[in-house]
């Protein structure tokens, strides 16, 4: 089944569309990556997913299911989001306990001590860091938060908005293999903005590349490695990376 | 090589906390004559703070000693802040992150190139004018009389960038430092403005200091390499030879960033308990 | 483990633990400004008098004795007496109550009021927040004073209405300032974060849009707690407030202005009591502003 489905998304911020025509199909259990520079829509692409951009037209399918278009408490069991800044995303007078016990309040979920404890571990975060608060946390302490919050509501789709690039790169990789453990234990879906191909080609199986709002071109990631991109701006994409 | 630009020996930055002053930086000696030095580190590492003391651009309560910090055989520590003035954008000039908070809003790109021009050279007005749109043209901006005339808002990061820097080199400084100056922009758009500050440079025989976290980009565009960890240099080598670094950290640097043709399945991590503390 | 390592430990082990710690660690920060700890003692001192007025004040605050008036200060009678032979000692005392009364009660109406209506109009925007900001401008565009005596006259002079007069017209300033953070805070990336896991407009609003307004809101309260002294004194001096015989230090100013050229101390001496409240107030809002505020914390 596929994990996310859009068919002909245009999304538009305002009296400007942003995004154009696009088509998509994420299988479950794929690793799929938007590259593209700023500007190219990529990341509107998350939000209008998650609900965070609700002005769109077309249709968007979650694990089978048309999504309405604002926020939706079920579509927060399936889907969620892990934000760029790691600095910007937690709230900063509320300890790492409270940010990750809000899903399950939200949601009326019992067990919030264990499960709390439970996701610290499987992010890789040790216990003595649940009732700190954010500013007493590195970058890549704060983006494992960012992560097991994402976790908490067990979701089967996340959304990945460059996900390590506020990091350095040693932060980077851990990030990364983070990612790829949880996403191998919890059979997640991924969907991935990002303007870094090594790691596309390090975390993701296919990716879409995209200008102006528009999918240039869909790849296998084997193609992405072997240089083998047909679209010209794919090419010059990937030959800016590699200089 | 001729007389070096710049000498550091033993410079130290160090800040007040709860627990007594901490040393950001521990200790740096280079010189640099007139090429292109590359400082590569992580957040934390104390790069952007050897940059910005060499400036003396470190607030109070923030403290920089050095057993020699020179500038030409000028004594930077002994300056005061006037004398600094007429350094700063001269002589020695920096390029910083984000040209979104770099730039003047409420003034246009020529009138903020000018500014730096005439700040520190009695020009005629026409002269300045010249400069100016020469200055554009060198940053490889096309049609440099509308761009003059744009505000900061009007123009892309990139341009912006560029901008930045036609500023920072219109006085003709002997050394420039560029602090992360491309970590904002897109990557096709990097290589455009590095190749921009990399000819520049050559042409006019400056120094670079270029700072940054990104080991492959620096190695492209340098001749020389610091690598520094913890507020201490823990690697020099020549751009070229990065392949053949020898400090675990170094090496532990460049396994962890992913390539494009990727096979492992997991990448290797630093074990930070090595360095920490050292 | 002593207290202090306990409530500055790195890695807190409950809640409770962590927000005690938060508290210290500002506590402390605002020790360490001198002119913050003065303007600390000055409302500590105003809070005690208020509380134990009955045992401090010498004489009644109303008791009168035509034999003793207007007697300059002296041994028995500290700041003298006044036109009806009352100890103005006793006056300023039991006044510090009506003057704590009115501070309090204004601000706990107006700065929640101030704080809502907000962030309500900032988080929703569009039609809701144009709703409200004019109205919020109406209060605004008109004068603190004329507006409160207008609703004074309309209300009828005395003591609660004239609490309610100054709280009516100082809860826009709040809304603004409520409004503008809440902007500013309303886009950011962890109140997404809760959105996308369910969370409704109270939830976001309450809890964690409202924390963050409130810590620049105390600063302001606190700042403007002296505006709110002077307006109620205000009042009283022009007979719209406190009404005799209650011993409230405008209206206490107002009836010594007949005899200030030859009996200073009737009008002055509550106008000390007034000044020096004001500044205390003051100085513990600066002192609030350095170490609360939400832009010089946060990163790092």
């Amino acid at each position: 089944m596929s994990a996310l489905t859009l068919k002909n998304l245009d999304i538009s911020y305002g009296d400007t569309k942003v995004v154009h025509g696009v088509n998509l199909d994420v299988p479950e259990g794929e690793s799929f990556a938007l590259v593209g520079e700023s500007g190219s829509g990529k990341s509107t692409i998350l939000r209008a997913i998650a609900g965070l951009a609700p002005e769109w037209t077309g249709e968007i399918s979650v694990l089978g299911k048309p999504r309405t278009h604002g926020v939706d408490r079920n579509v927060s069991r399936t889907v969620q989001m892990v934000f760029q800044d790691p600095y910007g995303s937690l709230h900063p007078r509320k300890t790492i306990d409270s940010a990750l016990s809000e899903p399950l309040a939200i949601h009326g979920i019992g067990n919030r001590g264990e499960r709390v404890e439970a996701v610290l571990k499987q992010v890789g975060l040790d216990q003595r860091f649940r009732f700190r608060f954010p500013h007493q946390l590195s970058g890549g302490q704060r983006q494992r938060v960012a992560i097991a919050r994402a976790l908490m509501l067990e979701p089967k789709v996340l959304l990945l908005d460059e996900p390590t690039s506020a990091l350095d790169v040693s932060v980077q990789a851990e990030i990364l293999n983070l990612l790829k453990r949880l996403r191998r234990e919890q059979n997640l879906t991924f969907l991935m903005v990002t303007h870094n191909l090594p790691v596309v080609s390090f975390l993701c199986d296919r990716l879409a590349v995209m200008r102006h709002g528009k999918i240039v071109e869909i790849a296998d990631v084997a193609q992405l490695k072997q240089g083998d991109l047909k679209e010209p701006y794919s090419r010059e994409l990937l030959a800016a990376t590699a200089a | 090589m001729s007389s070096p630009l710049l000498e550091v020996e033993n410079l130290r930055v160090s800040f007040p906390t709860h627990s007594g002053r901490v040393e950001v930086v521990k200790g740096l000696s280079f010189t640099l004559g007139r090429e292109r030095l590359g400082i590569v580190g992580e957040s934390g590492s104390g790069k952007s703070m050897t940059g910005r003391s060499i400036l003396k651009l470190i607030r109070k309560p923030g403290e920089v000693t050095a057993d020699k910090l020179r500038f030409e055989g000028i004594d930077i520590l002994d300056q005061n802040e006037k004398q600094m003035r007429a350094i700063r954008g001269a002589r020695i000039s920096m390029v910083m992150q984000d040209p979104k908070f770099s730039l003047n809003p409420v003034m246009t790109v020529g009138e903020q190139i000018a500014e730096a021009l005439v700040t520190h050279q009695r020009l005629g007005r026409k002269e300045v004018q010249q400069r100016i749109l020469d200055m554009l043209v060198a940053v490889r901006i096309n049609d440099p009389e509308r761009v003059a005339k744009l505000y900061p808002h009007e123009v892309s990061g990139g341009m912006g960038q560029r901008i930045m820097i036609a500023m920072m080199l219109i006085p003709e400084p002997e050394l420039l430092i560029a602090d992360e100056p491309t970590s904002a922009l897109d990557v096709s758009v990097q290589a455009q403005v590095l190749d921009i500050i990399d000819d520049l440079v050559t042409r006019k025989g400056m120094g670079l200091i270029l700072i940054s976290h990104d080991l492959a980009l620096v190695s492209r565009y340098c001749d020389r390499i610091l690598v520094m960890n913890a507020g201490r240099v823990v690697e020099e080598c020549a751009a070229g030879q990065l392949d053949k670094a020898q400090h675990p950290y170094t090496r532990g640097l460049l396994a962890a960033m992913p390539v494009i043709d990727e096979t492992r399945d997991e990448l290797p991590v630093l074990d930070r308990t090595q360095w920490a503390g050292t | 483990m002593t207290t202090r390592d306990w409530l500055l430990a790195d890695s807190p082990t409950s809640r409770w633990q962590a927000n005690a710690g938060r508290a210290y660690r500002v506590f402390t920060a605002l020790l360490r400004n001198p002119l913050s700890v003065l303007g600390g003692v000055i409302i500590l001192v105003l809070l005690l008098t208020a509380l134990f007025a009955p045992w401090i004040a010498p004489f009644s605050p109303t008791g009168q004795n035509l034999s003793q008036r207007l007697l300059p200060p002296s041994g028995v009678n500290w700041m003298g007496t006044d036109e009806l032979g009352r100890d103005i000692f006793s006056r300023v005392v039991w006044g510090s109550q009506i003057t704590l009364t009115i501070v309090l009660l204004v601000a706990l109406i107006s700065a929640p009021l101030g704080l809502l209506i907000g962030a309500i109009s900032g988080y929703f925007g569009g039609w809701v927040d144009r709703v409200l900001m004019g109205f919020t401008d109406i209060f605004l565009s008109l004068p603190k004073l004329i507006l409160a005596l207008a609703f004074v006259a309309a209300l009828g002079p005395g003591i609660n209405n004239a609490i309610i007069a100054i709280a009516i017209t100082s809860w826009p300033a709040y809304a603004r300032i409520a409004r503008a953070e809440t902007l500013t805070i309303r886009n950011a990336e962890y109140i997404s974060a809760v959105q996308l896991a369910g969370g409704g407009p109270i939830r976001v609003i309450v809890q964690h849009i409202l924390p963050l307004c409130t810590s620049s809101m105390i600063v302001r309260v606190t700042l403007d707690m002296a505006g709110v002294i002077l307006t109620a004194a205000g009042l009283g001096f022009i007979g719209l407030g406190a009404q005799p015989p209650l011993p409230e230090w405008g209206a206490m100013i107002s009836r010594g202005r007949t005899f200030i050229l030859d009996q200073w101390w009737v009008a002055t001496m509550p106008g000390f009591a007034i000044i020096i409240v004001s500044l205390g107030f003051c100085f513990l809002g600066d002192g609030l502003r350095d170490v609360l505020d939400p832009k010089s914390e946060g990163k790092s």
